[in-house]
């Protein structure tokens, strides 16, 4: 009875009684879930454009943070910095094309996700020699200070990241609804050879997405470095971004957005809320649980493309 | 000229459909299998069983189980840990509360109990497919884990969180604890592996491995044809369970003897079982024993041969360099053979055939 | 031909590795300490200054000393990860090294621990797991070879609540306070739970417990909870990327710093610095000073780095946990010595380091002799108490470095001694261990 009012009743009851919290909570949870969109981002654009499962986006988020910091502690100025490090994020996706990609054409996605997970050993035993193991510290000069508006706590350097992220997705979107370049990449997603056939230059297309994707993972490597600092345990926060993109939808760049402001406002209210009564720390699954009931109803995520099976 | 089967004739059924139609073959796994339990013991020194053998044969036989899921039934599968967890947490509370039950009847109980949570975390299956069922089962994976970690129950409340394997024995000698030799450890999990790639061998050649097969290449025709999908994917999901669930229990009874729910993590067992099948190629038993071989020993192989061929580096480098070279063998190993090692097992027979003399 | 090539190198890889690990190495009369380490990933921002404090003080030791009474000090490093698989592989390829096999081992890592802790009695090596591991282990007569000094969990537990009371002005102003534990969703972190509820029974705390999930990069959820309960202290077991996460968050609520406690795993450089200024007054456990203005400090530049300082730092040295790497090299190499003043100054084996890690007295004069007078508390062992309960300092970050902020606080041994043996009977009853009598 007392575990049914506090699952139930108590919750609903504690939301209603301060509903200036309640807004607080689920501000916080918009903030995480666009942290959780800009990693999740990065899957998106290379699922869509090569069928990979990448599950080496979090390698090449730290991968990246490492660069940028290894070049600023070397005394580069943040933009020249910055510009290094999107050099190199291109050049890794010439390499992983000409190394990777090309010879593995046509095969089954779990080859191509197995590869990627080789790809994944290769950059965190490369960013750590070249950069060394130690935690460190990133400041990109985003100002983190916080206010108050209305009994809400913000803080500009959340605020800065959502809108960062939001700009990153629009534009995003964009591209792939509205260019050719866009529909090229959709085509490519859908059958390799198919898009070869008429005419579709795989290879650059490849180039660029890994590199736009290298892009978005410099980014959110800043974003989630600036918070906890450079170091090794950025790869992890891959796993953060998996329930956002089942539940946007492996191939969908507004899903990913959409899906992270779900997922982040949902398991910041359940947590706040139902937490206590289940123990604490349900976050992790509860996510996942989430992203699951959206599953059963939409086996494709939310705004994927439509499975469609004919015998 | 090894490998020649001209002149062995079949001329009954039951010899056409053996496991081994060829008799290199059965000669070939009797010899191995002879050596494994009359040579292997004899050779190898504790570090070689303890630290190598016996966790590559607990792992082998995970690797199985989630090969039987993935590879033959095709659901993509994450939850390999939370899997084994069920085992070994089940397990552990049957022998610290019963006392008296034979410690090989609880293994396989274990995997029972395994069996039964792979069936509730298998029902999405019915509705979600592919890499979306896979990052699902990982819901499995994280609240399993952090349900044994916030439960006390299931560690009989002690303060420190962990389960430790009580000394138990069989046939007079202690095969549990931290007085069972490494011997008595390797013959434990070298007959769990055997017999359980025995069964799954027969499994897959019989009715139900070929339902799962169908369902694998397409579950709608598969459903068109009469295969019930339900009970097909349920069928796959529960015995893939058992498997890992047994195999969850003998890598903390016979391999590490106590842990904590982060002995199961996702990072540390759920995705390297997947490499090993992945590697060792989907849908062949006899490849997740060879990925599960190529997963575990590499690693160790590439810390052990610097140092022995007179190669010193600083450990941090060291460790980095094995990650970059085992990363790109991995890649080249896909690139020249996508379909793993059990199908460049099959090349290599192929290859005997002929030997010396190809045309 | 792909395939040729690939069958012959898998071939020619297979044969080098048999022959090669067959070989075995012939050894002088040294005495070989294993170093479990983690260099590299997750947690190597926590791994390297340990692993460093180690290696410098053990070769100080060989170069100033000419060894421990005159027997060489040798050791090898194994990389872990920090991941219990790699560990056991580490311990297993280490173990029988040297003339007389692995002294004793210090595995760093709460899941390699208790995974040795059962091996520990069959292969005769001692575990020094100095503030970490099972906590129970305290308790000598059961666990006859694991030693967990100067002081357990929740010796710390108890001794944060004594800070608190010390700040707050007695142990009667501490009714109706309120403290929130932060704690590492693991076993590690739900240690001091269970000492920090009863304490609240006993002084009327409100205490109120906080997981956070592994690995704590994300913990908004958490700090919203703190922000709307409020509470006076805050008390934080965390490990790796979750400490500094958790500083920033604290920071970013203007949560008094002062007021915010870590454990001795939650209170390194590593923890602090990417918090920036907003980790300034930071406070947290320990049991050891932090910086370098020890004599000990002094000798390793000159012996160990031939006086080049600027290198020394490079390697981490006066770090917090290059500090704490270094008392434990240095309580493992005197309980060697203590060995030795009973069997004799020779390499000595597991089953007699042991017996010295059991009889280990480091007095004051001790200290003195080493360059650590004030640097960490004299230690006695027992045979019945493996903690000894050993006092605990707290140590405040000032925005460059940590310094001491309190007098050295004994545990309230009361409150926690009857529960460690409870935890002990508990684990000898599921081993059938029959408790020693001491």
């Amino acid at each position: 009875m007392e575990f049914l009012n506090a699952v139930f009743v108590a919750p609903f009851l504690d939301i209603a009684d301060s509903p200036v919290f309640f807004a607080e909570v689920v501000i916080g949870g918009l903030m995480s879930g666009v942290m959780y969109s800009l990693v999740a981002l990065g899957f998106v654009l290379i699922f869509k454009a090569s069928g990979v499962f990448n599950y080496a986006q979090g390698a090449m988020v730290l991968f990246a943070a490492l660069t940028l910091v290894g070049a600023m502690e070397k005394g580069a100025p943040l933009w020249l910095a910055l510009l290094i490090a999107l050099g190199v994020m291109v050049a890794l996706a010439f390499a992983v094309e000409r190394f990777m990609l090309r010879k593995l054409i046509n095969q089954e996605g779990i080859i191509l996700f197995m590869a990627t997970i080789g790809l994944n050993f290769v950059l965190e035993g490369a960013g750590q020699i070249a950069f060394g193991s130690d935690v460190k510290r990133l400041d990109v000069g985003l100002p983190d200070n916080s206010f108050e508006v209305g009994g809400i706590l913000f803080n500009t350097f959340d605020l800065s990241a959502a809108f960062i992220g939001a700009a990153m997705v629009t534009t995003l979107a964009l591209f792939f609804q509205f260019t050719p370049m866009g529909r090229a990449l959709r085509a490519v997603a859908d059958d390799h050879q198919a898009a070869l056939s008429v005419g579709i230059p795989l290879k650059t297309i490849w180039v660029v997405v890994w590199s736009v994707a290298g892009a978005v993972a410099l980014v959110a490597g800043i974003m989630w470095g600036a918070k906890a600092g450079v170091q090794f345990s950025l790869v992890l926060i891959a796993l953060k971004a998996l329930p956002v993109l089942i539940l946007g939808g492996f191939t969908s760049v507004p899903g990913a957005i959409v899906g992270g402001l779900i997922i982040g406002v949902g398991e910041k209210v359940a947590e706040v809320y139902w937490g206590p009564t289940f123990g604490g720390a349900i976050e992790g699954w509860f996510a996942y649980m989430l992203a699951l009931a959206f599953l059963l109803f939409r086996p494709q995520g939310l705004f994927g493309e439509k499975i469609i099976e004919r015998v | 000229m090894f490998y020649r089967e001209a002149g062995q004739f079949k001329t009954s059924y039951n010899k056409d459909q053996a496991v081994f139609p060829i008799i290199q073959d059965r000669w070939f796994i009797a010899a191995v299998i002879i050596g494994a339990y009359a040579v292997v013991p004899f050779a190898a020194d504790e570090y070689w069983l303890q630290a190598v053998i016996i966790p590559f044969l607990i792992l082998a036989l995970a690797a199985i189980g989630l090969n039987l899921l993935t590879g033959y039934a095709g659901q993509v599968s994450l939850g390999t840990g939370a899997f084994m967890a069920v085992g070994a947490y089940a397990c552990y509370k049957m022998t610290t509360n019963i006392p008296d039950l034979n410690v090989v009847v609880a293994f396989l109980i274990s995997g029972v109990m395994a069996a039964a949570v792979g069936i509730v975390f298998g029902l999405p299956s019915l509705r979600i497919k592919g890499f979306y069922l896979a990052v699902a089962t990982l819901a499995a994976q994280f609240f399993i884990l952090w349900l044994f970690n916030k439960v006390g129950w299931f560690y009989n409340d002690n303060p420190s969180g962990t389960i430790t394997a009580p000394p138990r024995e069989l046939f007079g000698i202690t095969i549990t604890g931290p007085q069972a030799t490494a011997e008595a450890r390797y013959f434990v999990s070298l007959t769990f592996l055997v017999v359980g790639a025995i069964v799954a061998k027969n499994l897959v050649r019989g009715r139900i491995g070929r339902s799962w097969m169908a369902i694998r290449d397409m579950d709608i025709a598969a459903e068109i044809i009469g295969i019930r999908p339900l009970q097909t994917k349920l069928m796959a999901f529960a015995i893939s369970s058992f498997y890992c669930g047994v195999a969850g229990a003998l890598y903390i009874f016979v391999w590490l003897g106590s842990a904590e729910t982060e002995a199961f993590d996702l990072l540390q067992v759920s995705f390297p079982i997947l490499f090993m099948i992945i590697i060792g190629g989907l849908g062949s038993i006899m490849g997740s024993i060879m990925g599960a071989a190529f997963i575990t020993l590499m690693p160790i192989f590439l810390t052990n041969f610097p140092p022995m061929i007179g190669i010193h580096l600083a450990t941090d480098l060291q460790k980095h360099l094995e990650e970059i070279i085992f990363g790109g063998m991995i890649v080249a190993f896909l690139i020249v053979e996508p379909h793993g090692l059990a199908r460049l097992w099959q090349i290599a027979k192929e290859k005997l055939r002929l030997w010396p003399f190809p045309y | 031909m792909k395939f040729r090539t690939l069958f012959l190198g898998l071939l020619g890889a297979v044969v080098a590795v048999t022959g090669v690990m067959s070989m075995k190495a012939a050894y002088a009369a040294e005495q070989f300490i294993p170093m479990l380490v983690y260099r590299t990933g997750p947690y190597a921002p926590s791994g390297i200054p340990v692993a460093n404090g180690f290696r410098d003080y053990y070769t100080l030791v060989n170069k100033r000393d000419g060894g421990i009474n005159g027997v060489k000090i040798t050791f090898e490093e194994c990389e872990t990860k920090y991941n219990t698989k790699q560990g056991v592989e580490c311990y297993e390829k280490l173990k029988n090294k040297g003339p007389t096999g692995a002294s004793l081992v210090n595995p760093y890592s709460t899941g390699i621990t208790y995974q040795l802790i059962p091996k520990s009695e069959v292969d005769g090596v001692p575990i020094l797991s100095m503030g970490y591991g099972r906590t129970s282990a305290a308790d000598g007569r059961v666990f006859k070879w694991v030693f967990n000094f100067p002081a357990t969990y929740w010796s710390q537990a108890s001794a944060f609540v004594k800070y608190v009371s010390r700040q707050e002005g007695g142990w009667d102003k501490l009714k109706g306070k309120k403290i929130l534990h932060l704690y590492h969703n693991s076993a590690y972190g739900k240690e001091a739970n269970a000492t920090l509820t009863a304490l609240a029974k006993r002084y009327g705390i409100k205490l109120t417990l906080l997981a956070v999930d592994h690995p704590g990069q994300e913990q908004k959820a958490q700090w919203l909870q703190i922000r709307r309960k409020k509470p006076d202290w805050i008390f934080m077991s965390g490990w790796g990327v979750m400490n500094s996460v958790a500083i920033k968050e604290a920071a970013s609520i203007n949560f008094p710093m002062d007021h915010f406690v870590g454990n001795w795993w939650s209170g390194s450089d590593a923890d602090v610095i990417p918090a920036g200024a907003g980790a300034k007054g930071y406070k947290s456990a320990t049991f050891h000073g932090a910086g370098t203005g020890w004599g000990v400090h002094n000798d390793i530049v000159q012996n160990v780095y031939g006086g080049d300082k600027a290198k020394a730092m490079e390697n981490k040295m006066g770090e917090v946990l290059y500090n704490r790497g270094m008392v434990n090299a240095m309580f493992g190499v005197e309980a060697i010595r203590t060995a030795m003043g009973k069997y004799g100054n020779k390499p000595m084996t597991g089953a007699q380091v042991r017996w010295g890690l059991e009889n280990l007295n480091v007095t004051k004069a001790h200290l003195k002799a080493l360059g650590m007078e004030g640097f960490t508390q004299p230690v006695k062992v027992s045979c019945a108490d493996h903690e000894t309960g050993g006092s605990v300092m707290f140590q405040q970050w000032d925005g460059s470095k940590w310094s001491f902020s309190s007098k050295w606080l004994p545990p309230l041994r009361d409150i926690v001694r009857p529960m460690i043996e409870s935890d002990a009977a508990m684990y000898a009853k599921e081993n059938k261990i029959t408790p020693r009598k001491c």
